[in-house]
This record gives structure tokens, C-alpha cells and sequence, in this order.
């Protein structure tokens, strides 16, 4: 059989055309998308920490580690605790060791020895994913594998992560990162399984100064409702604009 | 639960205060990945500026590069897929389920469409040689050239008419291709906006001049060795040519990058203060002696002083080669060495012996494995079309 280069070009647009219309037959639906189709019973998720009433015990991080079987020794988890120690000749020194999961109990932070006449103020700040509204860690994710559910929870598919590691680079919070055993992305759910069976975020139950709040911004009966319409609340890095859904009650500008 | 260790621990050192979940996730591969894909688009680059814009002092090098940038698309790919995912098993699902916000999500359309029209091009480059071969050869090899036919074997001077222009065809579609391909892999930078040193619009152009400088210097290196290798001569005009050619985009190149810093510095945002100490402390020495001293500002004079011998454009090239992925890893590295809390900064240790499968896999055995794949790919290649040989339609 002979061919002439006219019909070999011929055949190669046709098996171009071919491969390329299957391809646009996907429908393009974003996560985003997905979850206004869906619409939610106009519930959404929020948080409010109370920086004023944490005293750094790190009971929320043991209990979200057991709560969400990130195993305990490993140096990552999906909420921890953060020391801001300024002195009174402006340094400002900031830690997070072992993510504060075993409290702080001495007054060394970044394991310097501070006399206590030194210190201007002293505080912890609790850090946690902020299920943000605009999540930049949803936008880059190259199969989807993690979304935001329509009461505006971001979560990950653990089966369909590939594990390029996109979604950690792009939060500016530097809530995500690698599960030690599953090997995929992980972070903060707000414990997606519990609040959506009318319990508390595991975290939320373990603090027993009331630092920590969860509940449906949307309802005008919740606690977290009540705080963000009448008080002054800040949020995180608001500059990257991904709206966070945490907000934080006597924040200061040396929070990083 | 198993105590495991944390991915990014075995080769991050923190200093002062970062977040307790940030690691150098994206290691060396990411930096290499970049490096073999813009070595591609150079490669394609230099041999369409002789099929497309008929630049005749690069007939000899053009069927070259143009093998040249097929074996090292096959292997661009590759330290994400087989060394940089968590889950590599599951890289499939980017055609799946393409997430198309994700700058990602592209590379497997963008990819696949490049990768097919080098291959196309390079059956018609090739196609007069394969009937050929198909016709006189004996046994096994016969009966692989007469697949490679795909039953064409008409070689009329008409027919190979038709090649010659089905080859312009394909080289220009290709440029742009090429210049998708990376200014787009520029892009799964510039986009990411939590990473200061990143974060810019001037990205895929960056990456696109550095991905041309470093694919001509390339074929400037491996045609210099391949000859010499083979004992036959050099040819000067090629070898000038492709000087030329190196020379004039590293000046876009070199601009581009001085741009980026002194744009960064200039407007001074929140997080100059601790990206310039990486700029200016930390990675010094990588940006301005190597990156640009080395790799940039001597390779420029060693080009354009006036007589250009083999001796000085293989100097430049490897200079250029070296240059080029300091850039790719000071960018991919750089970038997150310093923490997202502007407070800390991370350091990244290769592994260089491995001792389990994770420091195997992000260790510099697959860095080796990665960077003389594509050579050994083009050894293969030439035992089947001959890479620096000019028979065949095309010319
Ligand atoms: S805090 Fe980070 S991980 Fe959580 S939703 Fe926002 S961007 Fe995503
Ligand atoms: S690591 Fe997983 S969830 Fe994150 S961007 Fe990659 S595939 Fe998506």
C-alpha cells in the first residue's frame, strides 16, 4: 500500500483531533464550582481564637494529633502553638518547638535564658488551617484531590493525592504538609468528622480556658457569630487575600 | 500509629523561628526539572533557526539538536514523575482529572502535544533515510525501519518536497510550543504567591531566555565532545554560529534576572528584609558569583571577543550549563529557604548517600541517574538515525 504525504498529514490531524476531543469532553468543573451546585444549607464553618485566654499548655495539639492519628513524636501537625516573647529593647522572639505540643513550661524561648525584667509582653498565638474562603491551596492543586466542601471546609482526598506538594508551597500559613504514613497532603479539617455530627473540634474540647471556638459564622445564635459581629478580631496575613475563616481576639502586629 | 519520619526532615535544617510544618518540600528534582525542560526548548530552538528561518551555518547541528531535544523531553518529565511525588502510582490522575486552575494540571496537554510534534518532525527529517534503510537492510533492524516507515515509502522528489515543507511546518509550530512549554513551567513558579522570591510575572519570561541560553549551550557541548569523540571535524561556522546565537539571548536573559532582583529591592515589600539577606548573605555567592559571574558576564566576553575558536566556545558552554542551573536552583531553593513567617530560615542538605529509599529517591543518585539519561538517550538514537550524518530529506 502507498501512501501519499497528503494522507499521512490527513490521518495525523484526524488522530490529533481525535486525541484532543476526548480531553475537552471533561467538564471543567472546579472544586469551587462543584460545591455552589451542591449549595450548602448557607452553613459556614469558622473559628475564633482568643489569644488573651491561651496560657500555652499545648493540650490542643495532643489532642488533635490523637484526634487525627498524626503520629505524636512526628515534628508536624495540623494546629500548634506558637510563643511571641518581646523584650524591652524590641526584640521580638518567636517559637514553636516540637509545634508546642508538650506545653510551655519554662521561660527560654528559642532556648535562650530571658530574665523575666527583660520581657515586655509575652503571649501564645494558636495556629491552625484557615479553611480559607479563597483557599490558594485549592487553586493549585493539579488533579483536584483537594476541595472545599459547601460549608466551606477545605479538605484532602487522601486516595487521589499525588503528592507533588503544590497545595504546601502556595498556603501562606504553612498549615500543610506530608502525613507520615499516608504520604499525601494533610492539614487541619476543624475535625470535618466531629462538627459535622454536632460535636466540637477535638482541639476546641481539650482547651479548658476557652481560647477556642468553632461554629457556623452564619447561625446569629453561635458563640463564633456573636464575637466576630461585636468585637474586634483580626485575621491572618489578610495581604494574600485568601479570606481566612479563623479569627484571632486580641492579635498584635509581632504575629507572624 | 507508626512513628515515621516527617518527608523534608532528612534535608531541612531550621534556624530561628519557622513554622513547625514548613520543610524544603520541593528539593533538587524540582530544580532539575526545569533545567531538562528548558534544555528541550533550546535544543528545538537552534535546530527551527536553520529549518525555519534558514540560518544555513547550522545545517550541521540542526538534525542534532532537534534528536537531541526529543531524548531530553522523554526525560524532562521524569524527577517529578519517578523521584519528586509522594504518590507516584497516582500521576496518572492529572489526566484524570485535570485540575486546569492548577499551573500543574497544563503539563500533561502541553507536554504531550510538544512531545508529538518533535516526533512527527523528526520522521520527516528522517523519513528518506528510514525507506532507505528499509530497503538494503537485513534481519532485525529491516523489520524495525520498515515499521518506522509507516508504510510510506514513496521518496520522489516530490514526495520528499512535500517533507521539506511539512518540516517547516512543524519547526514553527513548534517555537511557540516550545516557548508555551516553558514559559508555562515559569509559571508554576511566578504563580505562588507565598513564596516571595517566586511570586512575579517576569517568571516565565525568566525562565524561557534562561531555558534557550542553556539548550544552545548544550548542543554547543555535546557537539564539540561528539566530534571529538568520533575524531571528524568540528565545524567552525556551526560552532560561531551557535555562539551567536547563545551570546544575544543571554543578554535578554542576564537583563531579565537583574530586573526581577532590582525590581523586588526597588519596591521593598514586607519581605525584602529577609529575602534580600538570601539575595544578598545566603546565596551570594550561588547568584553572583556563579549564576552571573561565572555563568553569565564571562561566557558573554568569552563570546563576543572577535575570533571565536572551539577552545573558548566549549568553555563558554559548559560555563553557560553550569550558570544555568545555579539559576534553577537558586530560584527553586532560594525560594524557600527563607521561611513563610519572614522570621527563619531552612537550609537544604542533599542527601549524597542514601541509606533509605526516601534519601535513594531525593538523593544524588537520581540527581546522576537524571542528568546522563539524556545523553545515554541519544547514543540510543543515534544507532538508529544518525544524528550528525545530512542524508535524508530536509535539505
Ligand atoms: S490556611 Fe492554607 S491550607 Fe488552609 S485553606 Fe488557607 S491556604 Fe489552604
Ligand atoms: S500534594 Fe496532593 S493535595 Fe496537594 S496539590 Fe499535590 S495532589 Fe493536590
Amino acid at each position: 500500500m502507498k501512501h501519499s504525504r497528503r494522507d499521512f498529514l490527513k490521518l495525523g490531524f484526524i488522530t490529533l483531533a481525535g486525541v484532543t476531543l476526548p480531553l475537552s469532553a471533561f467538564e471543567l468543573l472546579t472544586p469551587e464550582a462543584l460545591a455552589t451546585i451542591k449549595k450548602g444549607n448557607g452553613k459556614r464553618w469558622a473559628f475564633v481564637l482568643d489569644t488573651t485566654k491561651c496560657i500555652g499548655c499545648g493540650m490542643c495539639v495532643k489532642a488533635c494529633k490523637l484526634e487525627n492519628e498524626i503520629p505524636f513524636e512526628a515534628n508536624v501537625s495540623r494546629t500548634w502553638v506558637e510563643r511571641y516573647v518581646e523584650l524591652k529593647n524590641g526584640e521580638v522572639l518567636i517559637d514553636s518547638p516540637k509545634e508546642g505540643r508538650y506545653g510551655y513550661i519554662k521561660n527560654d524561648p528559642q532556648g535562650r535564658n530571658i530574665k523575666e525584667e527583660d520581657i515586655a509582653k509575652g503571649f501564645f498565638v494558636c495556629k491552625l488551617c484557615n479553611q480559607c474562603e479563597k483557599p490558594s491551596c485549592v487553586q493549585v492543586c493539579p488533579v483536584g484531590a483537594t476541595y472545599k466542601t459547601p460549608d466551606g471546609v477545605i479538605l484532602i482526598d487522601r486516595k487521589w493525592c499525588i503528592g507533588c506538594g503544590y497545595c504546601i508551597q502556595n498556603c501562606p500559613y504553612g498549615a500543610r504538609f506530608f502525613h507520615p504514613v499516608y504520604n499525601t497532603a494533610e492539614k487541619c479539617t476543624f475535625c470535618y468528622h466531629r462538627i459535622t455530627k454536632g460535636m466540637n473540634s477535638a482541639c476546641v474540647d481539650a482547651c479548658a480556658f476557652g481560647a477556642r471556638k468553632i461554629g457556623n459564622i452564619n447561625d446569629p445564635n453561635s458563640e463564633v457569630h456573636r464575637i466576630v459581629n461585636t468585637e474586634r478580631v483580626m485575621v491572618l496575613k489578610p495581604e494574600y487575600g485568601n479570606k481566612p475563616m479563623v479569627f484571632y481576639v486580641g492579635h498584635d502586629s509581632i504575629v507572624r | 500509629m507508626t512513628i515515621e519520619h516527617v518527608h523534608g526532615e532528612l534535608w531541612t535544617l531550621k534556624e530561628l523561628f519557622t513554622y513547625p510544618n514548613e520543610f524544603i518540600y520541593w528539593t533538587v528534582h524540582i530544580a532539575i526539572y526545569p533545567y531538562l525542560t528548558g534544555l528541550v526548548a533550546g535544543a528545538f530552538v537552534l535546530s527551527s533557526l536553520y529549518h525555519v528561518f534558514g540560518k544555513q551555518e547550522l545545517k550541521p547541528v540542526a538534525k542534532f539538536s532537534l534528536i537531541f531535544s526529543f531524548a531530553l523531553l522523554i526525560m524532562a518529565p521524569q524527577p517529578l514523575l519517578l523521584f519528586h511525588l509522594t504518590q507516584p502510582q497516582r500521576s496518572f490522575n492529572v489526566f484524570f482529572t485535570p485540575h486546569f486552575y492548577s499551573a500543574i494540571a497544563a503539563f500533561g496537554v502541553v507536554f504531550s502535544t510538544y512531545m508529538a510534534i518533535v516526533a512527527v518532525e523528526i520522521w520527516f527529517a528522517y523519513r528518506k533515510f528510514i525507506v532507505e534503510q528499509a530497503m538494503t537492510r537485513k534481519g532485525i533492524m529491516r523489520l524495525i525501519y520498515k515499521a518506522m516507515t509507516l508504510g510510506s515509502y514513496d521518496v520522489s522528489e516530490k514526495a520528499l518536497h512535500t517533507d521539506e515543507r511539512a518540516i517547516k511546518f512543524l519547526a514553527a509550530i513548534g517555537i511557540p510550543a516550545a516557548c508555551f512549554l516553558h514559559g508555562y513551567v515559569g509559571f508554576i513558579f511566578g504563580s505562588v504567591k507565598s513564596v516571595a522570591f517566586w511570586f512575579t510575572p517576569l517568571m516565565p519570561v525568566i525562565f524561557l531566555m534562561s531555558a534557550i541560553v542553556s539548550g544552545v549551550a548544550l548542543c554547543i557541548f555535546t557537539y564539540i565532545i561528539a566530534m571529538k569523540l568520533m575524531k571528524r571535524e568540528i565545524d567552525i561556522a556551526a560552532t560561531r554560529s551557535m555562539g551567536q546565537v547563545l551570546a544575544w539571548f543571554m543578554i535578554v536573559a542576564f537583563t531579565l534576572e537583574l530586573l526581577d532582583i532590582v525590581s523586588h529591592g526597588y519596591a521593598a515589600k514586607k519581605d525584602w528584609e529577609i529575602l534580600s539577606t538570601i539575595i544578598f548573605d545566603r546565596f551570594a555567592f550561588n547568584i553572583f558569583a556563579l549564576q552571573w559571574g561565572l555563568g553569565m558576564v564571562v561566557p558573554m566576553i568569552l563570546l563576543f571577543l572577535p575570533g571565536l575558536t572551539i577552545r573558548r566556545a566549549f568553555i563558554s558552554s559548559a560555563l553557560v550549563l553550569m550558570g544555568v542551573f545555579m539559576m534553577r536552583w537558586n530560584v527553586v531553593i532560594g525560594g524557600q529557604s527563607m521561611s513563610k513567617s519572614l522570621a527563619g530560615y531552612m537550609t537544604y542538605k542533599m542527601p549524597v548517600i542514601p541509606y533509605n529509599i526516601e534519601t535513594f529517591r531525593e538523593g544524588l543518585v537520581a540527581v546522576i541517574f537524571l542528568l546522563v539519561m539524556p545523553f545515554v538517550l541519544l547514543w540510543l538514537f543515534d544507532r538508529i538515525l544518525p544524528v550528525f550524518k545530512n542524508q535524508g530529506a530536509g535539505h
